[in-house]
């Protein structure tokens, strides 16, 4: 009874009850042609499935809602996520975990309240702020991340954050990243291995470019509705309001740009522009689609699973879905750049004397053979050490010649290195004896 | 959990945890340092420990324009180089491709921008509509429209709006090099 009470009232119950995974546990509780050799079949990957594995989840929007739910239900008890935005009315009709009266409140703790309300057992760990607020220790002490984000910018961040918290002393440090997207019917799920496998920025050249129209275009011939509305918020509105900053959330701000927009519009005949239309153009909204979101939701989740339990095959690398014409998938292995400024270059370390000046160093980076560079330029995370050019800031920089390297950079610290000579950048680790 | 570690190969084992330099950071200090700028370019930063933002003068030493001295203002923000540099005219100055509020049409600076681009060739481009300006792709209307109807009308007209004059009722900023 029980039981039964449980499977149709979740909240009831805490913990499991007989048959709680029988379908989950068709593959777990034995091992298949294709499956890893560390997988332990049985009680140990089903332990580390419920009880040890941390994951984190990034954004609870279109897909963080589905990503949320599906991990929950796929057994993941311990569950983190991480959402900067609060709810707003137009994502009801996709984001299946708010309902009308959570609008204005945070993605991630209504996300988090209504998994665990609805799947009995399972902990989510809400978090209502940006990637950003949080160090690498919070970072480590996750097994996986899984990203539903809409923004290059957030991706880039949360990539290079994970690549340089790899520590080749410490096995833990590598947190396998996956990454799913949507843009209207189209999406791609993908599995990066920091410092292993091709990651988010060796990818960055393969991103369609957002849409731009010539600023000339909109100037004098615009056809468009969205031609006007790029006049309103690229032209008009830096010409009245100077150096105010436009804010997109800021119903007056669209107010303006959709009235000044429309004016355009009706002066050269051109219909279309509507508030909405404004708005999406202003924040280069894409339409969201829930039925891709399920789907590129869903790929990711089977992945954190298989890489979780070693059950499966994982993806490698890349799978990109297309279904603006029938369904067209397409799954193939990208490559490592080797140029990549996050995961590429190569890195050297070096032990120089507490005496070498910066002088000293660039003499012994332009004679050593194996890097072979010519009038390398150096800084330090935060500042600049020697730069060769543009001329103001080779003679700002060229009094530190003269100083030691331990006055500029901490023992152990990192020093980027570029040169013309150089396809990518050199890091060189620092320590003095 | 799949063990991944294994996977690392043995060179990368040796390799030592990358720095906490942005890749936009990297980028900008390796564009900066790489630029091969003809004696008619010159960079200014304002701050010298602040290398995403600057402006870039520039003096053709040839042209219709020659005898400016023309200033940029370059904004770099942290998404570079999948976004393009910011870039605007700090004066008023009489030419068809850049507006009354410092616009510039320049096709790399909008819709042909890509990462592979730099911002040498975002400089290059710049000067390139001093010694070329090009009335098909207007932002100055009526600049555009002498070019293309009188070429003398139109240099006689860069030459006055040089000295700070007026053209069609417009004054314009002072930008010769005295």
């Amino acid at each position: 009874m029980a039981a039964a009470a449980a499977q149709t009232n979740g909240s009831a119950i805490y913990g499991d009850w007989p048959g709680r995974y029988f379908h989950v546990d068709q593959v777990l509780d034995r091992p298949g042609p294709r499956t890893d050799p560390s997988f332990l079949a049985g009680d140990g990957v089903k332990k580390f499935l419920r009880e040890e594995c941390k994951i984190l989840v990034i954004g609870a929007g279109g897909l963080g809602c589905e990503i949320l739910s599906n991990l929950a239900l796929l057994g993941f008890k311990d569950i983190h996520v991480i959402d900067m935005d609060t709810i707003d009315i137009s994502n009801l009709n996709r984001q299946f975990l708010f309902r009308p009266k959570d609008v204005g409140q945070p993605k991630a703790t209504v996300a988090a309240e209504f998994v665990m309300k609805r799947v009995p057992g399972v902990k989510v760990t809400p978090y209502f702020g940006k990637i950003q607020d949080k160090d690498d220790d919070y970072y480590m002490q996750f097994n996986l991340v899984i990203c539903g984000l809409d923004s290059v910018e957030a991706r880039r961040w949360m990539n290079a954050t994970l690549v340089n918290l790899v520590d080749p002393e410490n096995p833990e440090s590598l947190k396998p990243l996956i990454d799913g997207g949507t843009e209207g019917f189209k999406g791609q799920a993908r599995v990066i291995l920091p410092t292993v496998s091709s990651c988010y920025e060796c990818s960055l050249d393969m991103l369609n470019k957002p849409t731009a129209f010539p600023i000339c275009t909109i100037a004098n011939t615009p056809r468009l509705p969205e031609h006007c509305i790029e006049w309103a918020s690229v032209l008009e509105w830096p010409r009245v309001w100077k150096d105010k900053k436009m804010d997109t959330d800021d119903p007056e701000h669209i107010g303006w740009l959709y009235n000044v927009a429309a004016a355009r519009a009706k002066e050269f005949k051109i219909e279309g522009v509507t508030w909405s239309l404004t708005q999406g153009v202003v924040k280069n909204i894409i339409p969201a689609i829930a039925s891709t979101n399920a789907i590129i939701a869903a790929s990711c989740c089977n992945e954190a699973f298989k890489i979780a339990t070693s059950s499966a095959a994982y993806l490698n690398n890349y799978f990109m879905l297309i279904g603006t014409d029938g369904v067209y998938s397409y799954t193939f292995e990208h490559e490592r750049r080797p140029e990549c400024p996050v995961c590429g270059g190569e890195s050297v370390e070096l032990s120089i004397s507490r005496d070498w000046t910066v002088d000293r160093l660039i003499e012994m980076l332009v004679e050593k053979q194996d890097i072979q560079i010519k009038k390398p330029s150096l800084s330090t995370p935060t500042k600049q050490i020697y730069f060769q050019a543009p001329p103001q800031l080779e003679e700002a920089t060229r009094p530190n010649l003269e100083k030691r390297v331990s006055e500029l950079v901490p023992n152990g610290g990192e020093v980027t290195v570029t040169a013309s000579s150089l396809p990518f950048s050199l890091s060189l680790r620092i320590t003095f004896i | 959990m799949i063990k991944i570690w294994s996977m690392k190969k043995n060179e990368d084992a040796a390799a030592k945890k990358k720095p906490k330099t942005s890749a936009a950071q990297i980028r900008v200090q390796k564009d900066l340092t790489e630029l091969d700028l003809p004696s008619t370019m010159k960079t200014n930063f304002p701050d010298a420990t602040d290398l995403l933002n600057f402006t870039l003068t520039i003096t053709p030493d040839e042209g219709m324009y020659k005898g400016g001295a023309f200033v940029f203002s370059f904004v770099i923000n942290t998404n570079y180089p999948h976004d393009p540099p910011k870039v605007k005219c700090t004066q008023k100055i009489y030419h068809p491709n850049v507006d009354l509020e410092g616009n510039v049409c320049l096709n790399i600076l909008r819709e042909d921008w890509k990462p592979v681009l730099n911002l040498n060739s975002v400089m290059v481009g710049l000067q390139y509509l001093f010694l070329e300006p090009n009335a098909d792709d207007p932002l100055n209307k009526e600049a555009a429209e002498d070019l293309r109807r009188d070429r003398d009308q139109f240099l006689a007209n860069v030459r006055s709006s040089l000295k700070g004059g007026y053209v069609k009722g417009v004054s314009y900023d002072r930008v010769a090099v005295s």
